[in-house]
C-alpha cells in the first residue's frame, strides 16, 4: 500500500510535467516557475531547519565512544572512533560523511539452530549507500555543465573520470549505472526483507522511487531519447542568470526530468533526507569525548531540589553519632 | 511464544520468530504479559520525591487512573524537551529507516518483537512528533507517518521504553548516530510528568535521595558494613585494614555503587579496593552520605539524576578532599564521565586527581576531578607499585564483559584488561561483535533488573550469554569478570540460565586476590573464602 502510494506520487509527477508541456503549452511554469520556486524551497527550507536545531541547545556532552578514551600516556586511544580533540572530531565526521564510518560497522546477526548467535559481515547496505550518494554528488557535479558558462574545468575532469571506460557514444558515465544499480539495491531490500517493509514508510519509498525516475529519464534523454542540449543550457543559464528564456525545442522528457528535480528540491527539508544537514550536528558525533577534561555548559541548567548534608544529618543524628561517624553539629 | 509456566527453558526462549507480525506497527498495541514489564511506582516513593500524580495503578489495569489532561501534560512536555535537547530534535528528524540498528539490540535479538528494534523503539515517539509538530504531519496524518498520541500509544509507550537498557549499542552502528538512550529517556520523563513510572527506578531514587543510596542503608548500617568488610579481610590475609568514613581532610573521596558494599558477588570486589588502598597508603575516605555511586535518577528524569548525583560534590567540598576515586559501576560512570560536572560542576574546590604512589597526573579528568578506579589501578601497576601474584587466580578461566557506559560513553577499554592481564593467567576475549564499544548489555540495566520482568531479562541477556557460551565451549571460561554493578547483581542469573558453569567476578576481586600485601599470613583462600590453588589439600587435610 505504502509503495503503491509512492509510486502514485512519483507517476503522477510524471504525468503531470507530461501533459502540461507536451500538450498544455506550459513550458515557462515547467521551466522556469516550479525550478524557482523549488530552489528557494529547498534554500529557505534547509536553513529553516538548521536553525531550528540549532537554536535547540546541547546541554549535555553525550559523545558515543567507539573505542580507547585517551587517559593514561601510555595506553594507545583512538583518535577517530573516540576523539578528544577538535581535530579528532574534524577526522571523526569526515571520515562519517565521506565514507560512512558507522555503517562499515554494520553486521548481520544470525539465530542458528540450537539457540547460537552468529554475527556475520554486511557491507551490502554500507556499499550500495556509499555507491548511491557519491554517484548522486558527481552527477550533481556533472551536471554544472548546465548551469555555467564556460563549463567549469572540474566538469570536464570528473566526466573524463567518470566516462573513463570510454564505453558508447555518448560515452557512458559509470556514475549513471551505479546510481541505478544502488537505488534498485536500496529499493529492493526494503521490499524483500520483512522486517525493513514492516518499518518502511511512504516517506521512505517516495524518495527512493523519486530519485530513481529523476535518474531514469536522464539516462534516457542522455543515451536514447536524445534532447537539444543547447537549448537546455540556454534554459539553465537563464535560470540562474534570473533572466529566464524558454527556448522551443527542449522535449517534455526534459521537463519531465526537470519537474522531478523540482519536486525533490521543495520535499527536500521536509524530509528524512535532511540527514545530509543533520549528521553534522548530531551529538552524539560532533563531540569530542572530553567531557571529564573541559566542563560542558549546559544553558538551562535548571535548579533542582537536593537533599543536603544538613538535613541528612539532622535526620539521621544519634545514629551517626552511635556509630561513631564525625558530626558536624554534636 | 506463550510462556505458561512460571520459570520458561532456555529451549523454549530461542524459539524466536523474527518474523514481523501482520498488523501495522502504527496501530498500537500492547499485552502486558507476565514477565515482560516492571511494576508501578510505589506511591510513597513518588511523595517522597514530590513526584506528580501519585496514586495506586497498575499496568495490567486497564484504566491507568491518568489525569484528565494527561495529554496535554506529555506533548507540552514534548515540546519543552524538543527546545532543550538538539539530540531529541535531530533524532526525531533525520532517521532514515535503513534498519542498521534493528539487529543490534539485545532486546529485539531476544525476543524478536519488531517494536523492540531500535528505530521502531524511536517511530512510538517519533510518529507522534510528526503528527503534533511537523507540517506534513500535521497535515497528512498518517500519511506522512503521524500518530495521534491516544490511551493505546502511550501504553506502547511505558512497554517498550521500559524495554530499552539505555545501553547505546544501537547508537555505534547508526550512521547518524541516533542514540536510543537519549529517546527513552526523554521518553521516560515524559512518563513520569503524568504519574507513569516503575517501582524498581523510583524507590531506589527515593531511598537514594533520603540515606544517601539505592539500598536505603541507613549511616549505622554503612559503618558497620565497611567495618564487617575490614574484619573479613583481615581473616583472609591477616592484615588489618582501617578504612573511615565522613572524615575530613583525607585526599581522597572514594564512591562506589552501594551493591558494592552489600551485594554478591560486588562484596568481594570492595574486600579488592580495601586490600588496595592500604597497600599503597591511600589516605581515603568513605562518605555514609555520598554512599551511592549509581544513579537510577539517570534511569527516571534529567532532573532526578541532578537530584542524586549533587551529593558526591557536595560531600567532597564538606570533607575538603583533593579528589574523587569512584568504584566499578556502569551507568553510575556515564553520569560522572557525561553528566555531573555539567550538571552540578564546577569542581573548582577539588585538585586535578594526581597519584599518591607514582606522581601520574589524570589530566583526562582535569575539569571533573574525579577518576575510575581501573584507571587508577592500571597507572600503580604500569609503573610497578603494585606486588601481584596472577596464580592466585589460576582456577579461574576469565573472560571480561565490557558493560555498556564505561565502553560506548567512555571508552575505558584497555584499563581493566592491563590490569586482568596482570593479575591473571588465563584470559579469554569473546568473539569482537561482542566486546568493546560492541559489548552487549546484561539486559537488565537501567532500573529493570526486577524479578517481575525476568523473562524479559533473560531475552535480553541472551546475546551476552550466548557469546560468554562460546568461550565457555571453547577456552573453557568459567568466569565472567566486569566492572558493573547491575552486571555483577544480574549476570550470576543470566550465566545459571544460559550457561551453567561460569560464575561472575569484578575486576578488583582479581585485584585484590592476586595482591601480595606486605606482612600478609599465607592467604588459603581467595575472598570468597575457596582455597586457592594448590592450597585444596590443606584445607580438605
Amino acid at each position: 500500500m505504502k509503495i503503491l502510494y509512492s509510486l502514485l506520487a512519483v507517476s503522477i509527477s510524471i504525468a503531470f510535467a507530461w501533459v502540461g508541456t507536451a500538450s498544455g503549452g506550459l513550458h515557462y511554469l515547467f521551466g522556469v516557475v516550479f525550478p524557482a520556486v523549488a530552489v528557494f524551497l529547498f534554500l529557505f527550507g534547509i536553513v529553516y531547519r538548521v536553525v531550528r536545531w540549532a537554536r535547540s541547545p546541547v546541554p549535555f556532552h553525550i559523545t558515543t565512544t567507539c573505542g580507547q578514551q585517551k587517559s593514561l600516556d601510555w595506553i594507545k586511544s583512538s583518535p577517530l572512533d573516540n576523539p578528544s580533540s577538535t581535530l579528532g572530531v574534524i577526522g571523526r565526521m569526515a571520515l562519517e560523511v565521506f565514507f560512512f564510518r558507522s555503517l562499515f560497522r554494520n553486521t548481520k546477526m544470525e539465530l542458528k539452530n540450537g539457540g547460537k548467535l552468529v554475527y556475520g559481515s554486511a557491507k551490502y547496505l554500507w556499499l550500495a549507500g556509499l555507491v548511491f550518494h557519491w554517484s548522486f554528488l558527481i552527477i550533481v557535479l556533472r551536471h554544472f555543465r548546465f548551469f555555467l558558462e564556460p563549463t567549469p574545468v572540474f566538469v570536464g575532469v570528473l566526466q573524463n573520470l567518470d566516462g573513463f571506460f570510454q564505453v558508447g557514444v555518448p560515452v557512458l558515465f559509470m556514475s549513471d549505472i551505479l546510481i541505478l544499480g544502488a537505488l534498485s539495491f536500496l529499493f529492493f531490500r526494503r521490499i524483500v526483507t520483512p522486517q525493513l517493509r514492516y518499518i518502511s514508510l511512504i516517506s521512505d519509498y517516495f524518495p527512493l522511487l523519486l530519485i530513481i525516475a529523476i535518474a531514469a529519464t536522464g539516462v534516457l534523454m542522455r543515451y536514447f531519447l536524445k534532447t537539444d542540449l543547447v537549448a537546455v543550457k540556454q534554459l539553465m543559464l537563464g535560470l540562474f542568470s534570473v533572466s529566464p528564456i524558454v527556448p522551443e525545442a527542449i522535449s517534455p522528457l526534459f521537463y519531465i526530468h526537470l519537474f522531478l528535480v523540482s519536486v525533490l528540491l521543495a520535499y527536500f527539508p521536509a524530509s528524512k533526507l535532511v540527514h545530509m544537514a543533520g549528521i553534522f550536528l548530531s551529538p552524539t558525533r560532533n563531540l569530542s569525548n572530553n567531557s571529564r577534561m573541559k566542563r560542558h555548559i549546559n544553558p538551562w541548567n535548571a535548579p533542582v531540589k537536593v537533599h543536603t548534608y544538613e538535613e541528612w544529618e539532622d535526620e539521621f543524628r544519634e545514629l551517626i553519632k552511635g556509630a561513631g561517624i564525625p558530626l558536624e553539629k554534636e | 511464544m506463550t510462556m505458561s509456566k512460571k520459570h520458561p527453558k532456555p529451549e523454549e526462549l530461542v524459539a524466536i520468530d523474527y518474523q514481523p507480525r501482520r498488523r501495522d506497527w502504527m496501530d498500537p498495541h500492547v499485552e502486558f504479559r507476565k514477565g515482560t514489564f516492571n511494576y508501578s511506582a510505589n506511591p510513597k516513593s513518588m511523595e517522597y520525591l514530590g513526584l506528580p500524580f501519585v496514586r495506586k495503578w497498575q499496568p495490567t489495569e486497564d484504566d491507568w487512573k491518568l489525569p484528565p489532561n494527561w495529554k496535554e501534560i506529555i506533548l507540552n512536555g514534548l515540546r519543552e524537551r524538543i527546545d532543550r535537547f538538539r539530540s531529541l530534535r535531530i533524532f526525531m528528524d533525520i532517521c532514515v529507516r535503513c534498519g542498521a540498528c534493528a539487529d543490534k539490540c539485545h532486546f529485539y535479538i531476544g525476543s524478536g518483537d519488531p517494536k523492540n528494534m531500535p528505530v521502531l523503539r524511536a517511530e512510538l515517539l517519533r510518529s507522534v512528533y510528526r503528527k503534533d509538530f511537523t507540517t506534513a504531519g500535521k497535515i497528512l496524518g498518517k500519511l506522512a507517518g503521524g500518530r495521534e498520541l491516544t490511551i493505546p500509544v502511550l501504553k506502547e509507550w511505558f512497554y517498550y521504553f521500559y524495554q530499552c537498557t539505555e545501553c547505546r549499542r544501537c547508537s555505534v552502528f547508526c550512521p547518524y548516530g541516533i542514540d536510543t538512550a537519549e529517546i527513552t529517556i526523554i521518553g521516560r520523563e515524559l512518563l513520569n510528568l503524568v504519574g507513569i513510572g516503575i517501582d524498581w527506578i523510583t524507590t531506589p531514587a527515593a531511598n537514594c535521595f533520603r540515606t544517601g543510596n539505592h539500598l536505603g542503608i541507613q549511616p549505622h548500617g554503612f559503618k558497620d558494613s565497611v567495618d564487617f568488610a575490614a574484619d573479613d579481610l583481615e581473616d583472609i590475609t591477616g592484615i588489618k585494614v582501617n578504612p573511615s568514613v565522613n572524615r575530613k581532610g583525607a585526599e581522597v573521596l572514594f564512591v562506589v555503587p552501594s551493591a558494592d558494599y552489600f551485594g554478591d558477588p560486588h562484596y568481594f570486589g570492595f574486600l579488592g579496593y580495601l586490600a588496595l588502598f592500604h597497600e599503597i597508603g591511600l589516605d581515603y575516605t568513605f562518605s555514609a552520605f555520598a554512599s551511592e555511586g549509581g544513579n537510577f535518577g539517570l534511569f527516571h528524569s534529567h532532573e532526578m539524576m541532578k537530584r542524586l548525583n549533587a551529593k558526591i560534590y557536595a560531600e567532597a567540598k564538606r570533607l575538603g578532599v583533593k579528589y574523587i576515586i569512584g568504584g566499578e559501576c556502569g551507568h553510575m560512570w556515564r553520569v560522572l564521565h557525561q553528566y555531573m560536572d555539567t550538571m552540578n560542576g564546577p569542581a573548582d574546590f577539588l585538585e586535578v586527581p594526581k597519584s599518591p604512589v607514582t606522581g601520574t597526573v589524570f589530566e583526562n579528568a582535569r575539569s571533573t576531578k574525579m577518576i575510575h578506579i581501573a584507571e587508577f589501578t592500571a597507572d600503580l601497576i604500569k609503573h610497578r607499585k603494585l606486588k601481584l601474584d596472577p596464580h592466585r587466580n589460576d582456577n579461574h578461566r576469565i573472560t571480561f564483559h565490557d558493560s555498556c557506559n564505561p565502553a560506548r560513553a567512555m571508552g575505558l577499554l584497555e584499563e581493566p584488561r592491563y590490569i586482568l592481564k596482570n593479575v591473571c593467567n588465563h584470559f579469554y576475549e569473546m568473539p569482537e561483535n561482542t566486546i568493546r564499544e560492541q559489548t552487549f548489555c546484561c539486559g537488565s540495566g537501567s532500573g529493570l533488573g526486577t524479578d517481575e520482568n525476568l523473562e524479559m531479562r533473560l531475552r535480553g541477556g541472551f546475546p551476552r550469554a550466548n557469546a560468554v557460551r562460546y568461550v565457555h565451549e571453547n577456552h573453557g571460561v568459567n568466569l565472567l569478570v566486569c566492572i558493573c554493578a547491575i552486571d555483577k547483581a544480574t549476570l550470576p542469573g543470566l550465566m545459571d540460565f544460559w550457561v551453567p558453569g561460569v560464575s561472575v567476578g569484578g575486576l578488583h576481586e582479581l585485584v585484590g586476590n592476586a595482591l601480595v600485601m606486605k606482612g600478609e599470613k599465607e592467604r588459603d583462600n581467595d575472598f570468597r573464602g575457596t582455597p586457592l590453588p594448590g592450597k585444596e589439600e590443606k584445607v580438605h587435610v
